[in-house]
């Protein structure tokens, strides 16, 4: 039983400003992911990972194909889903890390993270919140900071702090670990494999080989879903 | 937040407004859930507020209709609804936010009657109760609570703004809607605002439907949006999918000409 299935996936783009541009994508993206197991995108830049990810997400738009994802015992096409159900699929089922945080102005860093799990967070998700950030290495005194003044470095891990909090059974990381130290990039593959442990499914876009083959049980090669222009 | 045993709390279905020759807007069809948030974006003259006005019945449309479903659970057309049922569901199950406060305040009177009106016209009667319901929902807005005999005229823009939204949501409506909620404040009260808007949006578990021509005020606060342009919707959808996945030329063009900060 898969937790994701991605099948017969196709996107293009036309950019109307452009002239009415006609930018393929990828075509005939095919791959599956089982709980527990990660598998992690290659290819060079632009040959469409993120967009890839952006498409499970629901947050790209797909131009054929399905996206098959568990919740319970249902399975939603986030491909043909409704707004109202991406919405609610996102709240239970998936959990996401973006490349670039993109901060609320006036929220604190620690509510910035617990709302990512619940926008009215109790004390609890606000304690777990902070155990994660300070596991992350975000000194105590940051945590009541607005994330907006912070380094490259300490907003990419309040983002990874956002996506591991819940536990939710479908995890995308997109380049989680590119503007870390060794160190933090240390905590971030013993995060990936305890969310592992719990069952959940991740899709992971990693440059970085050592870490590729530290957290990833299965490769998928983008090229080969390159769209014919 | 999203339920999905949750049953439309408004409809609209092949909305049209014609002022004399002069399209407002046309075929705007939607459905609204509890606590959804949609905004409709575009360029001003493109039909938005028209729409918020069909949409709370304050004006009547050339065609199509506007349904609502009444605290009853029974889904009503808003165009068969008698004045005084209208006016009581203007008073007390809906809210309205205007851009410029002066027009959703009684300016003359304090700050406590404004919040405290609204309690009254449901059939509060007792003093004491709606003076602290009143304080307590200053304090909500982050009003000082020595304030409150203070009348509007004395206060700056954006705390007329959270009185505003203060006296809209003292009757716990089920659906708000805004009109360009932020417009004219200066950025630092702007980022205050949404960000009490979207706080109490969740704890509330508000339906609304916000006009803004502002994206990142859309994106802050909505699940979905509505992009229109000379007065019909262009492009529609989850609000993340809209903004980073245009697929209309126009919609393109609205989030291509956005200069980063």
């Amino acid at each position: 039983m898969h937790a994701l299935d991605v099948v017969d996936v196709k996107k293009s783009c036309t950019l109307h400003l452009q002239g009415g541009l006609h930018l393929p994508v990828v075509a005939g993206v095919n791959f599956a992911v089982r709980p527990g197991t990660c598998v992690a995108l290659v290819g060079p830049s632009g040959s469409g990972k993120s967009s890839i990810l952006k498409m499970i997400y629901g947050s790209y738009r797909c131009d054929g194909g399905r996206i098959l994802i568990r919740d319970g015992d249902e399975t939603v096409d986030i491909a043909t889903a409704a707004p109202r159900a991406i919405i609610a699929l996102r709240q239970r089922a998936i959990a996401y890390v973006s490349q670039f945080l993109r901060a609320v102005p006036r929220v604190a860093a620690i509510d910035v993270v617990a709302n990512e799990h619940d926008r009215a967070a109790s004390d609890e998700v606000r304690k777990r919140a902070a155990g994660l950030l300070r596991r992350l290495n975000i000194p105590e005194r940051l945590m009541t900071v607005p994330p907006a003044t912070f380094s490259g470095g300490e907003q990419q891990r309040v983002n990874i702090a956002c996506g591991f909090l819940p536990d939710r059974p479908v995890l995308l990381l997109d380049e989680p670990t590119a503007s870390l130290d060794s160190e933090n990039q240390a905590v971030v593959i013993d995060l990936i494999a305890e969310k592992k442990q719990r069952g959940v499914a991740i899709v992971a876009i990693v440059h970085d080989n050592e870490i590729r083959a530290a957290i990833a049980d299965q490769i998928v090669d983008i090229t080969g879903f390159a769209a014919a222009a | 937040m999203i339920d999905a045993n949750d049953h439309p709390l408004l409809e609209a279905e092949a909305l049209a407004k014609w002022y004399g020759r002069q399209l407002g807007c046309r075929g705007v069809s939607f459905v609204l859930y509890p606590g959804e948030v949609m905004a409709v974006v575009g360029e001003s003259g493109s039909g938005k507020t028209t729409l918020l006005q069909l949409l709370s019945a304050q004006l009547a449309p050339s065609s199509g209709r506007v349904c609502y479903r009444m605290r009853d659970g029974v889904l009503r057309d808003l165009a068969c609804l008698g004045e005084a049922q209208r006016r009581c569901l203007f008073r007390t199950d809906w809210g309205y936010v205007h851009q410029d406060p002066a027009l959703g305040l009684r300016m003359a009177v304090s700050a406590g009657a404004n919040v405290g009106e609204r309690l009254m016209a449901m059939g509060c009667r007792h003093y004491g109760r709606i003076r602290s319901a009143a304080q307590d929902w200053l304090d909500r807005v982050e009003i000082a609570c020595d304030r409150i005999d203070d009348a509007p005229t004395v206060y700056s823009g954006g705390m007329r703004q959270r009185l505003q939204i203060a006296r809209n949501l003292v009757t716990k409506p089920r659906l708000v809607f805004m009109d360009e909620p932020t417009g004219g404040l200066d950025v630092s009260i702007q980022a205050r605002l949404l960000d009490l808007i979207r706080r109490l949006v969740t704890q509330l578990r508000l339906a609304a439907v916000i006009v803004t021509h502002d994206l990142a005020v859309a994106r802050l606060l909505s699940h979905r949006i509505m992009v229109m342009k000379d007065g019909a919707v262009v492009e529609s959808g989850l609000t993340d999918q809209v903004l980073d996945d245009p697929r209309e030329p126009y919609t393109q063009l609205l989030v291509s000409s956005i200069l980063p900060a």
